[in-house]
């Protein structure tokens, strides 16, 4: 008890924090080089670690105390999302280094068209949100310094508790503000990387988990004997065992939701963990590990925090220790004094690193898109070198970042539970995951629709939390709460419209997710995007596509020199810097730099990047456009241009399509003229040919009609000739007209079918009998070869006899007279079952082999001589028939080796018919 | 000495009543059934008229007309186109290539027959 605590504590803080900018300092000098020490996924996923603040190291155990394991859902929510974080994640960064992106601010800004107004109000949500979270670090740093000295001076005695050293606070603000200043504004370039600052907040994720896991095992098994011994002590405490459910948590499962959700945005958009997550990403393929390290990280430092808020509950059991201070006091209890420095190390580590990310985070965004543009607007900078006002500004501005953290720690801290601030911090983080998300998967979102959203989701979150906050303080009215504003019950700040079934957090993430949400898709969907929101648009949602980067360099078509633009980036970045950046870049492109020393578009987009990476997009855009020549066109001309230049592009692309369509469908009418013409043709050639056959046999009975008419004389036996010839033609013709009709009737689908089952030997037989005269008379042989057993097919019975009289009847008349051999047989195939008709005729020459098919082609021997005498309809019929039969009908033959005629019928049920 | 007229047509039927009609008329009548035999009967004697049907195999009727005219020897012959075809190109076609008139099946046989007696008319006057 000697020794002196009050001197000893702050004095080992001011070393530890020696020691971390130390590790800083190492880092630094070895930045950018092959020896970096951060360039690998372990120590990104400790970066990110920069998750766990002193809320987790203290407040945990505190809300475990409390509520159980409703502590949990704030470690469920980045454990969940960091299974997609290789997808979301990876498409954010890729999409941040190829704008330079510097902050979570100049990504929203960058997405909506470079929009000054969008980064402003990022900006502010931001600052207006997280100060509560920095309050809470500073109050947890100097409640936990002035716990520790105390009870390591006074053990537990009830003795009034007096900070020794006044107002602890304040002294913690200066000292992180200055510490904040030491990481993070330490560069003349502000483009590059925090090495150093990632370094060190790295080292004091490995010393909190440490500290925490030595508390936790010293807990465990030195106080108690193991877990189990703690647990068995707590279920004989009935109220400790209501901890154990889900029960426990106010809200019950609504609120296990919601605060899974929170900690999942909260991971990714807190500013902080966008810096370390985004913007000091080295390499994306860390991505990969960090996914799983991360979540292990934070099973690791979970492990103990139900056993230690057990035991703390146990062994002071009135309340008199607030559990949010049990890591320190139970080793204190335990009389070991130097645990609980390092426990108290570690908890500053958790505060500090907290602080000087988010300060670093904050004051680039305040700096960048607050101050400069505002500097900007009224020509207040006019310095040649501005790098090292800028760094000036941040500093000042880490500064004042801190002493408005002290001044709400002052204003309300005291009356809140850490817990409470930190998911308030988050709920406001949560208002820019709209954005982001539908930024950078969904083109239709525009720069009005997010502001909207935005602003509304942020008053929501102001009036539901921020100002309850205050009136639960008492810094405003009570009945703010209770009765509501101005005594407007439906806008009670914890029942909206009166919706009153959710706990605060609950009920405000419910209404400002609604309203940015539905502001944003709703606005977005009725907007008329500008040309830069459209160009960023396609950038930031098409990142992995070719050629979507850097798309808005032809914005710059208007002309500046080479010099001025140096000498503009030369005054964020410092002259040298300038000067290296420029040749390298000349030297990479191969730029040929004309003798005007205009500048190409190219380098003026690339000095437009190096400037967004000092002072962000839309601050760079501005400063590039004073330089560009034609400075009377406003961004909106510009933009005007760039509109009616992708109208044109639009119009021209639009005409070529119809173009091309025009050409298609030209071709196909050509292609159906063709075919109309062949139709035409065949039709003129039809009629020709069918007036030719009809007027033959009309010519002779007109003739012989006439001459029997005027001639009486005739002999009878000339006349009975004259006679038989008009009744022959008659005949002829009559069979000539049938056979017209049922070609047309059959082309037209006008026949009527009368399909059933049918024995094909038996038609055929039936077939061979009707035609047996012909064969007589001609004197032809015919061979049969049928099988005894009725062969059954689905076919019109009459149509196939026609088709088989047909064909027998050609036989005869293609056969040589006398000689004649005819042969019928059953012909099987694989897709069905016919008959083939041989004969020993005069054979046909492959060209007609098809054609003898067609309509009146009639068949000719070599000589050009029509054998058939026929109509030249027959085989054109059986054709027809066949194929409704779904059936096959051709001829094998060799020239003077008579000819083989073969119909096949498939033998399965037809569908229809 | 009679007209010596050429019946030239595949249609055996045709060719027996046009035989009959021109004999009734007291011409003297050689038939062929297609161009070539028709062009041998010419090559044989050169008749005074052909009676000339346009649609034969081996050598149609156009190539027949068109052979005719193209010798000096048988300017003298006349020719009477016949076809079943009745569109006007055909016609015209038979005209250009020199035949003399042109008829169309099915025919009147008394103004065949005066179409005939009016050409060979003309011829002998």
């Amino acid at each position: 008890m000697g020794l002196a605590w009050q001197w000893i504590v702050p004095l080992i803080s001011i070393s530890y924090l020696g020691l971390l900018f130390a590790v800083a300092y190492f880092a630094d000098s070895h930045s950018g080089k092959s020896s970096s020490l951060i360039n690998n996924p372990y120590v990104y996923a400790l970066s990110i670690a920069v998750y766990c603040t002193s809320w987790t190291f203290y407040g945990s155990v505190g809300r475990a105390a409390v509520s159980g394991v409703g502590f949990l859902p704030i470690y469920i929510g980045p454990t969940i999302i960091a299974a997609i974080w290789w997808p979301l994640l990876g498409k954010i960064i890729k999409i941040s280094k190829g704008n330079r992106i510097t902050s979570i601010a100049d990504f929203i800004a960058s997405r909506y068209g470079k929009s000054r107004g969008i980064a402003a109000i990022v900006t502010l949500i931001a600052v207006v949100g997280i100060m509560p979270y920095i309050a809470l670090q500073l109050k947890a740093v100097a409640t936990s310094l002035n716990v520790l000295v105390h009870h390591l001076q006074f053990g537990f005695s009830d003795e009034k508790f007096a900070s020794p050293w006044g107002d602890t606070a304040l002294f913690v603000a200066i000292i992180l503000a200055l510490f904040s200043i030491f990481f993070g504004t330490r560069h003349l370039d502000a483009t590059e990387r925090h090495e150093g600052m990632v370094a060190a907040i790295a080292f004091e994720s490995i010393i909190k988990l440490l500290a925490f896991l030595a508390v936790g095992l010293f807990v465990t098994f030195s106080l108690f004997d193991g877990p189990s011994s703690i647990f068995k002590e707590a279920f004989n405490d009935p109220q400790l065992i209501d901890l154990m459910g889900f029960s426990a948590l106010p809200g019950g499962y609504a609120s296990w939701f919601s605060m899974t959700f929170l900690a999942m945005m909260a991971i990714l958009f807190l500013p902080r963990q966008f810096q370390v997550l985004v913007v000091e990403n080295v390499n994306e393929n860390h991505i990969r590990k960090a996914a799983w390290l991360f979540p292990l990280y934070l099973l690791i430092i979970n492990l103990f925090v139900l056993p230690i808020a057990f035991a703390g509950n146990i062994i002071f059991p009135n309340g008199g220790i607030d559990p949010d201070t049990y890591v320190l006091t139970l080793p204190i209890f335990g009389e070991q004094q130097w645990l609980a420095l390092f426990a108290y190390i570690g908890g500053l580590s958790a505060a500090t690193g907290m602080v000087i990310v988010a300060a670093i985070a904050l004051s680039t965004m305040v700096c960048n898109d607050l101050i400069i543009p505002a500097l900007l607007r009224f020509q207040l900078l006019i310095s040649e070198d501005l790098s090292r006002i800028i760094l000036n500004i941040r500093r000042g501005v880490i500064i004042c970042l801190l002493m408005l953290g002290y001044l709400y720690f002052r204003l309300i801290g005291e009356s809140y539970a850490l817990v409470t601030i930190g998911l308030v911090s988050f709920a406001a983080a949560a208002q820019f995951a709209p954005p982001i998300l539908f930024g950078i998967y969904w083109k239709g979102a525009s720069r009005r629709g997010a502001i909207i959203g935005l602003v509304a989701g942020f008053i929501v979150w102001t009036h539901t939390l921020l100002l309850a906050s205050f009136a639960l303080s008492g810094w405003i009215p009570e009945s703010f709460l209770t009765d509501g504003p101005w005594g407007i019950t439906w806008l009670r700040p914890h029942a909206l419209f009166g919706l009153d079934i959710f706990d605060p957090i609950t009920h405000s993430i419910f209404w400002s997710m609604l309203v940015n949400i539905s502001l944003l898709v709703g606005v977005s969907l009725f907007d008329k995007q500008t040309a830069v929101e459209r160009i960023q648009a396609l950038n930031f949602v098409d990142v992995f596509e070719q050629g979507a980067k850097g798309g808005d360099a032809y914005l710059w078509s208007g002309s500046v020199s080479t010099f001025d633009l140096k000498r503009l980036v030369a005054r964020f970045i410092g002259p040298n810097m300038a000067e290296q950046k420029f040749s390298n870049f000349i030297k990479i492109n191969r730029l040929v730099l004309p003798e005007n020393g205009q500048a190409p578009s190219r380098l003026v987009a690339f000095a437009e990047q190096r400037l967004a990476g000092a002072i962000g997009s839309a601050s760079a855009r501005i400063m590039i456009h004073s330089i560009v020549k034609g400075e009377e066109m406003d961004l909106e001309g510009v933009m005007r241009i760039l509109d009616q230049t992708s109208q044109v592009i639009e119009y021209s692309q639009r005409l070529e399509q119809k173009s091309a369509e025009l050409e298609a469908a030209t071709q196909q009418l050509k292609q159906a003229n063709t075919r109309l013409k062949e139709l035409d043709r065949m039709k003129d050639e039809f009629i020709s040919t069918i007036s030719h056959e009809l007027r033959t046999p009309l010519t002779s009975i007109r003739a012989f009609s006439e001459i029997l008419h005027d001639n009486s004389d005739l002999a009878l036996e000339e006349r009975q000739k004259f006679l038989g010839i008009v009744i022959k033609e008659t005949e002829r013709l009559t069979r000539l007209v049938n056979k017209v009709l049922d070609l047309a009737k059959l082309e037209s689908g006008l026949m009527e079918w009368n399909t059933v089952q049918i024995d094909l030997i038996q038609i055929t037989k039936d077939a061979i009998d009707t035609t047996s005269k012909l064969f007589e008379q001609r004197s032809v042989k015919l061979e049969i070869t049928l099988p005894e057993k009725p062969i059954m097919l689905y076919a019109d019975q009459d149509q196939i006899q026609r088709v088989i009289i047909n064909l027998l009847s050609n036989s005869v008349k293609f056969s040589p007279e006398g000689s004649g051999l005819v042969r019928i047989g059953i012909r099987r195939e694989v897709d069905g079952i016919g008959l083939e008709i041989e004969d020993n005729g005069p054979g046909i020459v492959e060209d007609e082999k098809i054609r003898i098919f067609d309509k009146f082609h009639q068949v000719k021997d070599q000589s050009g001589e029509n054998l058939l005498g026929g109509s030249g309809l027959g085989l054109a019929i059986c054709h027809r028939i066949i194929e409704h039969h779904k059936g096959h009908i051709w001829v094998e033959s060799e020239p003077n080796q008579g000819a083989t005629f073969i119909f096949i019928l498939p033998t399965t049920k037809p569908k229809n018919s | 000495m009679p007209k010596d007229i050429l019946i030239v047509d595949d249609a055996q039927n045709i060719v027996l009543s046009l035989e009959f009609l021109m004999k009734n008329e007291g011409f003297s009548v050689r038939v062929a059934s297609d161009g070539d035999e028709a062009l041998k009967a010419i090559k044989e004697q050169a008749p005074d008229l052909v009676l000339l049907d346009v649609m034969m195999p081996k050598r149609d009727g156009y190539e027949v007309c068109q052979t005719i005219r193209a010798c000096d020897d048988w300017k003298n012959t006349r020719i009477i186109m016949l076809t079943a075809k009745g569109r006007d190109v055909e016609r015209e076609k038979g005209l250009a290539l020199g035949a003399d008139d042109y008829v169309t099946k099915p025919f009147a046989t008394r103004e065949l027959v005066a179409k005939v007696r009016e050409i060979l008319d003309m011829e002998s006057k």
